[in-house]
């Protein structure tokens, strides 16, 4: 066989693979919007679950799902970037720098459901905070911070050398040049990362059923009150999200429509993530040249 | 054309890497407002020497530097030394152009607004001075505020010369500038260091014998770490004292 016959197989064959790849998203999309678009209206995305008859929505559950995202990124974020900053910048290379990133290896590939019996354990027992959105937020930070770690230390690390060497070259302080310098050409990177980082959230059952709990207190929307048990807005009241939704009702549900929400939950979930993901690619772009001039 | 004043010396300076002597006993005088070009094979030491002057090798995990540099009557090649103070007074281009991912504005601006200018039409006076004295404000006026990236090699040369300028430095180190520009911005660069000349010390690195024989007005000639000759530039490209800087100028090797 010549070279370019072998030539055109592999282009063949590689071609083939994305094929398959996009096959199965569309088709997944496809299966997930068709059976689940014809529940979603104003009333299924606004109102509580029932428990004994059909009709329920899912309202404070997808609420509860965005919440607990912004609580765990508010949390990851400034984590996120502080360890990333150091290992990247500041970490001399020697066993103890060793030993930190060897941790975040290991923490990366936890079981999910691990996280979330070491988070009952610590934030729902020990720290006395309950089945409550903060105990979800930082067992999910626990989840997600390696990622963010990794992702952050990686774009850093990706700025061409030359740009640190110049503005040290001005006399510039070492702190000033990652803030002014390198933060913004290794933005991509990092957004790259906290979209991935937010997608777990979304998604995420395992690390919430025994942190955030499986439970959502009946919530009053127009109650600011942070301290208030019925307050959307409390960190500590029990949150269970549209993802640990689904998988409530399609093992312990007893309304008889439980097909119908779980299909409708999973569409609203699947299109929280797309809107999610695409504002926040387009939100990334626009400061990106805003800091650029690009 | 060598001035009775030095802007700069360095006695016995050495430069380690590990344990790699890469600068050995190196003792030269600058004199002010004068071109010095530094030349030699790669590998002779002539960056690194030039990277120590502004204290860039501090950067280097393993790098040591020994001996004196004497700046303004004082020897700052010791812990003690205001190293940002320094890179300031001593501006520093590198050999590939690397503008800042901004703004041509924000590409000058950020240097002296880091080092306290906040008030705005003082700036939009450094930028514009700046830019005129690298020779490219024409070019770029009216796109100030679009990316840096987008200039041509050359211009980004020349913006990275101004960024420099931008903080009104005594000293400018010029590690190669022009070995990855075309023919033509090569000599707008050359033309740029003669008038630079008038105003500002300038040490340059460069590979190319022409180049130093055009623009310089002494000559320091390096091999395997050493200084072997140093001279004016007309000595040493005619008369040169030692047979290695013979052999190197008529292109025997290197």
């Amino acid at each position: 066989m010549n070279t370019k016959a072998k030539d055109r197989i592999a282009t063949g064959v590689f071609y083939a693979m994305a094929m398959i790849i996009v096959a199965v998203l569309f088709g997944l999309l496809f299966y997930i919007l068709f059976h689940g678009l014809q529940r979603i209206d104003l009333q299924f995305i606004t109102s509580s679950p029932e428990f004994m008859k059909a009709g329920g929505g899912v309202g404070p559950q997808l609420f509860n799902s965005l919440y607990l995202l912004v609580l765990t990124m508010l949390i990851t974020l400034p984590l996120g970037l502080g360890g990333g900053i150091y290992l990247a910048e500041y970490a001399p290379k020697n066993k103890v720098t060793d030993v930190i990133r060897l941790s975040i290896e290991v923490l990366s590939s936890l079981p999910s459901i691990v996280v979330g019996l070491f988070g009952l354990m610590l934030f729902v027992n020990t720290m006395g905070w309950g089945y409550s959105i903060l105990s979800g937020a930082f067992a999910l930070t626990v989840f997600n911070l390696p990622l963010m770690v990794r992702v952050v230390e990686e774009s850093l690390s990706s700025v061409p050398r030359e740009q640190k060497e110049a503005s040290f070259a001005l006399g510039i302080t070492h702190w000033a040049t990652i803030r002014k310098v390198l933060l913004p050409v290794a933005l991509p990177g990092i957004l790259t990362g906290a979209i991935l980082a937010a997608g777990r959230i979304f998604g995420e059952a395992a690390a919430l059923l025994f942190t955030a709990g499986m439970s959502s207190p009946n919530l009053n929307f127009a109650n600011w009150n942070l301290l208030d048990p019925a307050s959307p807005l409390n960190p500590f009241r029990p949150a269970e999200t549209l993802a640990v939704h689904i998988w409530k009702i399609n093992s312990e549900g007893l309304i008889p429509d439980v097909r119908e929400v779980a299909d409708g939950a999973s569409a609203l979930l699947v299109i929280t993530v797309l809107v999610f993901n695409i504002a926040a690619r387009w939100f990334g772009k626009w400061l990106y040249r805003r800091l650029t001039a690009s | 054309m060598v001035s009775n004043e030095y802007a700069l010396k360095t006695n016995d300076l050495n430069v380690f890497y590990g344990e790699k002597h890469a600068v050995k006993q190196l003792s030269i005088d600058f004199p002010s407002h004068s071109v010095t070009a530094l030349i030699g094979p790669s590998g002779c030491g002539k960056s690194t020497y030039l990277r120590s002057l502004n204290r860039m090798n501090d950067l280097i995990e393993g790098a040591k530097v020994t001996g004196e540099i004497w700046f303004d009557g004082e020897n700052v090649n010791h812990s003690a030394a205001h190293v940002r103070l320094l890179r300031k007074r001593i501006g520093m281009v590198f050999q590939k152009p690397n503008p800042f991912y901004k703004s041509i504005y924000e590409n000058i601006a950020y240097g002296p607004r880091f080092h306290g200018v906040t008030n705005r039409k003082e700036l939009n006076e450094i930028v514009e001075s700046s830019l005129r004295k690298a020779a490219l404000w024409d070019e770029v006026k009216d796109r100030l505020h679009h990316s840096a990236l987008a200039l041509s090699g050359g211009q980004q040369q020349r913006l990275c010369i101004a960024r420099t300028l931008s903080l009104n430095p005594e000293i400018l180190l010029l590690d190669e500038p022009a070995s990855a520009l075309d023919p033509i911005s090569t000599s707008k660069i050359e033309e740029l260091i003669q008038q630079l000349k008038a105003n500002y010390t300038i040490i340059i690195v460069t590979h190319n014998m022409q180049q130093a024989a055009r623009i310089s007005d002494q000559t320091a000639f390096f091999l395997m770490g050493e200084l072997i000759e140093l001279n004016d530039t007309n000595q040493i490209f005619t008369k040169p004292t030692r047979k290695e800087t013979e052999d190197y100028i008529t292109g025997r090797f290197g």
